[in-house]
């Protein structure tokens, strides 16, 4: 064999995307999500602590279009880590592992996030 | 820290297109992955123009079509063609499986071919699985007893006990699995990967065998077993379809009542 270095093959940009792999890199994401915006959450309570204009400035922020969408976003990922979590809890007790059982299971509980999504925020501005 | 992209010597470029004589009827494209280690070039994508209907129904009967016909430099793994030696393990549309038993018509539009993903190639479609055979042979996958055998018979199991290790024991080590899973692929180095752990499986749950606390204690830690996040690319992967993913869900159990 020559001493030449190998070339690597083809890997992330190749490869198909299923429900499973999509839905686990979603987990991933959502979990990075839900770190970042749990201090999104840190600045309105600590707003809180600073005093009347502090908070009302956070406060500003936060019911403005981008808050809105943060705070959407936030409440999506929470639903879907929620949901997908308890999916994982299932796989650590060695359930659900057939292959349509768990495609299955990760598109109801995508639906399931959606769906609690939608009725959190119907209920926020009923 | 994973790397995402390719390193400079592995980034593919176009390649050429060998078409179809004239007068080909139904003529289907297989784009597929060249690499020459004697040229020193990277790796590029070759298109093949081939005519099926004097063709077989397998992506391998393509293979071998194009290597005799069209490309004779065209180099790929292959042997039993019927799914069980596992020689002919490849990326086919986006998916690992045999090309053996990967029928053509299942795949739309062109067919595009790699080799198995995130391994070094050593040419075309072969991969080097020299460390994923270190990997195998680092789980012991041999019975190992304290007991002495039985004079006058084998060591003999039950059905129930035979039942536990058939399917784990279907393994052909084509390497689908392994190489299709992410946690593989960022941390080959010192996750086992799927295939490994199957076949630790299969000795871990062998009723004769006696060394279940050996073969644990060499599973435990943060890589070699717990890189796995349930990601089932393997299982979903699998051309002999094993469940990997359940059999290390399987492992985790073991260890976490031991």
């Amino acid at each position: 064999m020559p001493e030449t270095k190998r070339p690597l093959s083809p890997h992330l940009g190749i490869y198909s995307w299923a429900v499973s792999n999509t839905l686990s890199i979603l987990h991933r994401m959502t979990g990075v999500a839900l770190s970042v915006g749990t201090l999104a959450l840190l600045s309105w309570i600590v707003a809180a602590a600073a005093g009347e204009t502090a908070y009302n400035s956070v406060l500003y922020v936060l019911s403005g279009p981008l808050g809105l969408l943060i705070l959407l976003g936030f409440s999506a990922s929470l639903f879907y880590h929620l949901g997908n979590g308890i999916r994982h809890l299932c796989w650590d007790a060695g359930l659900g592992f057939a292959k349509n059982f768990a495609r299955l299971s990760g598109l109801f509980t995508l639906l399931a996030a959606i769906i609690a999504t939608a009725l959190y925020w119907l209920g926020f501005f009923a | 820290m994973a790397e995402f992209t390719l390193p400079p010597n592995s980034r593919v470029k176009k390649g050429r297109l060998f078409s179809a004589q004239p007068g080909a009827e139904n003529v289907r494209r297989f784009v597929i992955y060249r690499y020459d280690p004697d040229s020193g070039e990277n790796p590029r994508m070759d298109t093949y123009e081939v005519d099926t209907s004097s063709c077989g129904p397998m992506v391998l009967d393509a293979l071998i079509k194009i290597k005799n016909e069209i490309d004779p430099t065209l180099t790929f793994r292959r042997s039993c063609r019927e799914g069980i030696c596992g020689s002919c393990a490849m990326n086919i549309g986006g998916t690992n499986t045999l090309a053996c038993t990967q029928a053509t018509t299942d795949l739309r539009g062109d067919v595009k071919i790699y080799p198995l993903p995130h391994m070094p190639v050593v040419k075309d479609l072969v991969p080097d699985l020299t460390h994923f055979y270190t990997q195998y042979a680092s789980i012991k996958p041999w019975l190992q007893t304290r007991t002495p055998a039985p004079t006058d018979h084998e060591r003999l199991q039950s059905k129930h006990d035979q039942e536990k290790i058939n399917s784990p024991s279907a393994c052909i080590l084509c390497a689908c699995c392994s190489t299709s899973c992410p946690s593989y692929w960022w941390n080959s180095d010192r996750f086992l990967g799927p295939a490994a752990l199957l076949a630790a499986y299969r000795w871990l749950v062998d009723t004769r065998d006696d060394a279940k606390a050996e073969r644990l204690d060499n599973l435990e830690g943060t890589f070699r077993l717990y890189r796995c996040h349930t990601i089932m690319n393997c299982t979903n992967a699998c051309p002999k379809d094993l469940n990997p993913a359940k059999a290390i869900a399987e492992i985790k159990k073991t260890l976490a009542v031991r």
